[in-house]
């Protein structure tokens, strides 16, 4: 019976900031999981979570050796840290939108 | 016969951090013994546009607040260990923050430190004006303007036999990478070993990040004695590659997971970090468990570095303004909603940014585009915040007046009224040709 989880159940990442532009780094808790996380956790997928800020490119880096994967998100922090009105203007907790896109999974645990 | 390792403790990882960490890292580096060296890393893209300002207010101002209360209760160890100081609280007046290491030196009854000034970084002056007003127009001169500096000053400097060594603006990873070039006899195009230290000096610039801070999510990432978190050691090897630890008895933790966490933090891309002293590539890099709060970053490598140093400028940017106000109960979102609508029509003249905490107010972009589509809902305990940028201060300061004036004139019930003023600075960067930025370091005066 497939059901859906939170990617924070299979992932934990950080967010970091450059200017206007935020990264997300999605780390696999285990090995296991990877194919999954490439599969599901597309750059569609990242972009759709951050509409709203309306990303001007969303671009995917994989790590496989770390079973990691880097999103680098442009123009998504209002100006950046210098120019944002935002709260939280270097964006530090975006990783928690990103890690609360649903992942379905396949085989029962 | 390859030198014996070097340990690289860091003791800050940003102008605000914890003053009592550097304490445990020298003592773990002293306990150790071998050759050693603190890393006290404060400047971010900001911290050095305001020190500019302050230096312009007093000549022995301008670098690190901080700086005496982070070397206070270390100072005496290091010199009397060899244990090197390597920092970037000089911000921007190295030279005034090594005549206060000097004279904190004196206050505490030790020998005078041999203390090498980094400079070149400051790139203000009118020698580099032609090339600011190319890049960012002629009509605006920046509050400031450096350009990031590499290692290379501070390897001299450590060739030189300096107990500190301080510097203004350079890349962070810099701070362990100078060291480890000079103590290990690495060329400035030994790409791959200058990429493995430079990957190790962006694990330990963050201080905690590599070790348990920033990472904490009750349930799913626990940390342990995260109130006590224990500031990173490196080893760096003859190779550059390192293995990363923390202080001795201290809280946090470093794993597998930190590691990756830290090595991907402001990282674009993974085959592409630049830095002034090398492109270095982490598409291969691994990370391996090397024994208890200790492991081992593994399969990093060097390019050739960047022709041109990037410079980043500020320039004044006229007035921040932000107000809170808060509502509770029944009907304390719709009443914390209507405050925001009256904000709104009072102050025609400013782009307002709005969030209802409790509700949503940090995914949410400028525009509001998140908040206009979140449905209202009834929650009890909400938050208005509100904040605008204005190019003056008189227009600026009525958002202030306005969530005052909601005490008497708005909804029901709102309460702790909190408004909040500051210049603002905006940010521009651009590259000049590496010749045009010599680096240099000069014992203090």
């Amino acid at each position: 019976m497939p059901r859906t989880v939170p990617l924070r159940e299979l992932a934990h990442g950080r967010a970091g900031d450059k200017g206007n532009r935020s990264n997300i780094s999605v780390i696999a808790r285990r090995r296991a999981d990877w194919e999954t996380l490439v599969a599901q956790v597309t750059v569609e997928a990242v972009a759709r979570s951050l509409a709203h800020r309306r990303p001007s490119r969303v671009t995917r880096h994989l790590l496989p050796a770390l079973a990691a994967m880097n999103f680098v998100i442009d123009d998504v922090l209002d100006g950046g840290v210098n120019d944002a009105l935002n709260l939280d203007a270097h964006g530090k907790s975006l990783a928690f939108l990103v890690l609360d896109l649903p992942i379905r999974l396949t085989d029962t645990p | 016969m390859a030198k014996q390792s070097l340990l690289v403790g860091c003791g800050a990882g940003f102008s605000g951090d914890r003053v009592d960490a550097p304490g445990p890292v020298v003592r773990t580096l002293a306990a150790r013994g071998g050759p050693a060296c603190l890393m006290l890393e404060t400047l971010a893209e900001r911290t050095l546009a305001l020190a500019q300002l302050r230096r312009l207010e007093s000549l022995e101002a301008g670098y690190e607040p901080l700086l005496a209360r982070l070397l206070a209760p270390v100072l005496g160890t290091c010199l009397e260990r060899g244990i090197r100081v390597v920092t970037n609280a000089g911000a921007a007046n190295p030279a005034a923050a090594a005549r206060r290491v000097r004279e904190l030196a004196r206050e505490l009854g030790l020998r005078p430190p041999r203390i090498a000034v980094v400079s070149g970084d400051d790139v203000s002056g009118p020698a580099h004006a032609p090339f600011l007003a190319a890049a960012f127009g002629g009509e605006r001169r920046p509050v400031s303007a450096n350009a990031y500096l590499g290692a290379e000053a501070i390897a001299k400097a450590w060739d030189a036999g300096a107990d500190v060594i301080v510097t203004g603006r350079v890349a962070d990873p810099s701070l362990a990478v100078g060291p480890a070039m000079a103590h290990h006899g690495w060329s400035e195009t030994d790409w791959d070993r200058l990429g493995r230290a430079t990957m190790a000096g962006h694990l330990l610039e963050c201080g905690a990040q590599v070790s348990g801070g920033y990472f904490a999510d009750p349930g799913f990432k626990d940390v342990p004695g995260l109130a006590e978190v224990g500031f990173p050691v490196a080893r760096i090897d003859a190779q550059g590659a390192c293995v990363v630890g923390k202080a001795d008895a201290t809280g946090g933790c470093v794993t597998e997971a930190t590691v990756k966490e830290q090595l991907l933090y402001e990282v674009h891309d993974p085959a592409a970090y630049l830095t002034p002293d090398v492109t270095a590539d982490i598409t291969q890099a691994s990370v391996a468990a090397a024994g208890p709060d200790l492991v081992a970053l593994e399969g990093v490598r060097g390019h050739e570095r960047p022709r041109k140093l990037k410079v980043s400028a500020f320039f004044e940017g006229g007035w921040f303004a932000e107000g809170e106000i808060s509502y509770a109960g029944p009907g304390a979102e719709a009443r914390a909603r209507l405050a925001a609508d009256i904000l709104a029509k009072r102050l025609p003249h400013l782009r307002l940014r709005a969030d209802l905490i409790g509700v949503t107010s940090l995914f949410g972009d400028d525009a509001g585009r998140l908040l206009a589509a979140t449905p209202a809902g009834d929650a009890r305990d909400v938050r208005l915040r509100v904040a605008a940028a204005h190019a003056d201060l008189e227009g600026a300061r009525r958002l202030g007046e306005e969530v005052t004036a909601l005490y008497t004139c708005g909804p029901a019930g709102g309460g702790g009224v909190r408004t909040a003023m500051r210049p603002r600075l905006t940010t521009a960067s651009c590259y000049l040709p590496r010749e045009a930025v010599p680096a240099r370091f000069d014992w203090a005066d």
